[in-house]
């Protein structure tokens, strides 16, 4: 097993998450928001895909390498699974379930004479004899039988679940939420059935220039957004929490310094010392090429440093937030009255204001999320995102948008990462409405 | 208010330097002036007289933060960081390390297709997401609002490049009726700003209708708006008269901090429309690692973002007469 820099990171945010819940799950404070999570239908069907992007994510964050003997390079768990359709590469474009090439070509016939017509595919739709008249039933066939396996599959355990939730009346399965959530949960195990029987015998988005599987591109696409989108955070969190509390509680100087410190950074465009900063990256990576020996190593210190440049260009804004809501804070008679009875600085910072500033900072950590995967897309098209090698939909874009100038447009690879980017960003924004809506005091009393 | 004025632009000078100390740092701090050389000569084997002409012909032959062989006051003056970042506080940019071309000039020549498109967009933008705003607040509580709120998130859920690729496949390839991309000057330019325009509103409305609905239900809420219903106003009278003016307040000054930095163009856009305005020279200098443009760019983005924050505290005063700068 071989541990990147990012997958330890991201187990180590698994770890911090995990440890986050606990700590706040009992609070009193704490219950009445997640409950109220709990009870919004929207809420939780986005969670329930983001949980799935996360699964696929945490799949493809387990790696190790391979065990052939010629080939030495680091696959992840996914890519071990997904083998068939990682290796089944094609020429060049094909379009989705297309049982043919794109492009038309010489071909030599049975009696060595010359044709000029669209090619087979090797792998895609390969099975058929006849792709003609076969194809329309057999991508039928295949459908159905994947979203009946995944129906049968996903019934077991949550038949399971249902026995042992029985019992209570006012459990959660039970009300209308819960019920929703079972439904989304089975469809998407569904469609994950029908998408793994269907990716085996066809490019279900079609290939690209050089003749990969689109699916495959995309599929791996969400472990670069998920990383960018937390790992972000976790460089972020500390500076902004650190700062924002320091420089409201203590007056003086160090508001002062620190108040100087994030002006300046925000003063400067974002764009700009994102790019200044990935510059450095690259000139030091061509200088030092020994310490990075293989692609995807290189490839992930490369992800790692955008999110830890974006981490540093973003915490302004939920420092100033957070000197404002402690600015606010200090003068409540709780804190006063703690400082009265002579409890120290350091315990009312953490027993009064942290707990206190504590839905600004959820709020912002899952706003954040979605305009950082947006924001990756972007980047990488100028070139300052992630190494050109990792795969993201930014890169997926970048690589394909002058395709639709040709005739007819080879629409797939956009099409594939929009879809992808639109289905996590939506699940994620939706999700963040119903943190916020939970979340805010301000939004609470309108219950 | 003038004392006020002075005193922030005199807080001004220390952003600015840190600004430029932080530009400076992380350009050098592994790129050594004969590594840029280097890059920007090109070939694989330079000489090194060719990388001394280089520098000497751009000023990097000075020590870089710190002149050990200088006296007095020369330790600090005598180095690349003084001698480069002096000039800009008088907005003289010097020339730019590639082509060695007036940076000043080309940056007065390339604000306004910047300003072209990033003017109508910022103004058309305003009025299209206040009024979609407002019209979700007259009818609150309805489905009409619901399927609005729920068509701005999925607005914003969709990524920029979506709206730009697949506007410029809409209306530049499939219905031919605007240029996919250029640009041309005087009244010329219109076709050219059209589509841009158009996909900068398009993409904003997720977002601003939704800040500004928040806003403006905020203000729904308040006392006066229940005195002025009380006393017999209709619906549309106290959105009109009370909600809209008091509401104004928040959005004109977040109309005003920005408007400094309409200057900088649109990184995204004009280089996916090739509009030769400041964002494309701003990725033109990045990608060919410029450092005098890119130095000079920050400063411009940094001076016109302090510049712009001064603006909003004015305006608040000016619009909102409990406000009183101290």
């Amino acid at each position: 097993m071989v541990v990147l820099w990012t997958d330890a990171l991201i187990y180590l945010l698994l770890i911090c998450g995990a440890g986050f819940w606990f700590c706040v799950r009992g609070r009193a404070t704490m219950q009445r928001p997640i409950r109220k999570v709990g009870r919004s239908k929207t809420g939780m069907v986005s969670l329930t895909v983001l949980l799935l992007f996360v699964c696929i994510g945490l799949l493809d964050s387990i790696h190790f390498r391979t065990d052939e003997e010629r080939s030495n390079e680091i696959i992840s768990l996914l890519d071990y699974w997904a083998s068939p359709i990682r290796q089944n590469s094609e020429k060049t474009y094909s379009a989705p379930f297309s049982a043919y090439l794109f492009g038309k070509e010489l071909m030599v016939v049975d009696e060595g004479a010359q044709v000029w017509g669209y090619p087979r595919l090797k792998h895609g739709a390969a099975h058929l004899a006849d792709p003609d008249s076969d194809l329309a039933s057999d991508v039928l066939l295949k459908t159905v039988t994947g979203l009946a396996e995944g129906f049968v599959f996903s019934l077991l355990p949550l038949s399971l679940l249902w026995l042992s939730v029985r019992k209570q009346e006012d459990a959660w399965l039970k009300q209308s939420t819960g019920k929703t959530v079972i439904i989304v949960v089975v469809v998407l195990i569904s469609l994950v059935f029908t998408a793994i029987e269907l990716s085996a015998h066809y490019h279900i988005l079609g290939t690209d220039k050089v003749g990969e599987d689109v699916f495959y591109q995309a599929v791996k696409s969400i472990r670069t957004g998920l990383v960018i989108g937390t790992l972000t955070t976790l460089v972020m969190l500390p500076l902004a929490i650190v700062f924002g509390i320091l420089a409201g509680f203590f007056h003086g100087w160090l508001d002062d310094v620190i108040q100087y410190i994030y002006t300046t950074l925000n003063s400067i465009p974002g764009v700009l010392l994102i790019a200044a900063s990935i510059l450095m990256v690259q000139v030091y990576m061509a200088n030092h090429p020994d310490d990075f020996t293989s692609l995807i190593v290189r490839a992930d210190m490369r992800l790692l440093f955008l999110c830890l440049i974006l981490g540093v260009t973003s915490w302004t804004g939920l420092c100033r937030m957070l000197r404002a809501e402690t600015l606010k804070l200090r003068e409540m008679e709780y804190v006063q009255a703690a400082r009265a009875l002579g409890v120290k600085q350091g315990m009312i910072l953490y027993k009064h204001i942290l707990p206190n500033v504590m839905h600004i900072i959820i709020i912002s950590v899952v706003l954040d999320f979605s305009s950082l995967v947006l924001a990756e897309a972007v980047l990488s098209y100028i070139n300052i995102g992630v190494d050109p090698t990792t795969y993201s939909w930014g890169n997926m874009i970048n690589g394909a948008r002058l395709e639709m100038a040709r005739e007819p447009a080879v629409w797939w690879s956009l099409a594939a990462a929009f879809l992808f980017m639109f289905t996590l960003v939506l699940a994620a924004n939706l999700f963040a409405d119903t943190v916020r809506d939970a979340f805010d005091p301000r939004r609470a009393e309108h219950e | 208010m003038i004392h006020y004025i002075i005193r922030r632009l005199l807080y001004a000078l220390p952003l600015l330097i840190g600004v430029n100390i932080l530009t400076f740092v992380l350009f050098f701090v592994v790129n050594s002036p004969d590594d840029m050389a280097r890059m920007q000569l090109g070939q694989k084997h330079v000489t090194q007289q060719a990388v001394d002409n280089w520098k000497k012909q751009r000023g990097y032959d000075l020590p870089l933060l710190w002149n050990e062989a200088g006296q007095g006051l020369e330790t600090v003056t005598q180095t690349v960081f003084y001698q480069k970042s002096v000039g800009l506080f008088w907005f003289d940019f010097g020339i730019s390390d590639s082509d060695k071309r007036n940076i000043g000039a080309d940056i007065k020549q390339r604000m306004w297709p910047s300003l072209a498109v990033a003017l109508p967009s910022l103004v058309l933008g305003l009025i299209v997401n206040i009024t979609v705003a407002l019209m979700m607040v007259l009818f609150r509580n309805s489905y009409l609002e619901f399927s609005g709120v729920v068509l701005c998130v999925i607005l914003m859920s969709i990524s920029s490049l979506f709206y730009i690729i697949g506007g410029q496949f809409l209306f530049g390839k499939l219905l031919r009726l605007v240029p996919i991309s250029g640009y041309d000057g005087g009244f010329n330019a219109i076709k050219f700003v059209v589509l841009p325009v158009l996909i900068g509103v398009v993409s904003g409305i997720g977002s601003g209708a939704r800040w500004y609905r928040t806003l403006f239900l905020e203000e729904v809420e308040k006392d006066y708006v229940r005195t002025a219903r009380a006393k017999g106003l209709s619906e549309t009278q106290t959105l009109f008269r009370h909600v809209v003016k008091n509401a104004m307040i928040p959005i004109l000054t977040g109309v005003v901090v920005v408007l400094p930095l309409l200057f900088m163009g649109s990184l995204i856009m004009e280089s996916f429309f090739s509009i030769p305005g400041l964002g494309s020279y701003t990725i033109d200098a990045i990608s060919s690692q410029d450092f005098a443009i890119v130095r000079s760019m920050v400063f411009l983005g940094s001076v016109l973002y302090i510049f712009g924050l001064l603006l909003t505290d004015i305006s608040y005063t000016l619009v909102d007469p409990r406000v009183r700068l101290s």
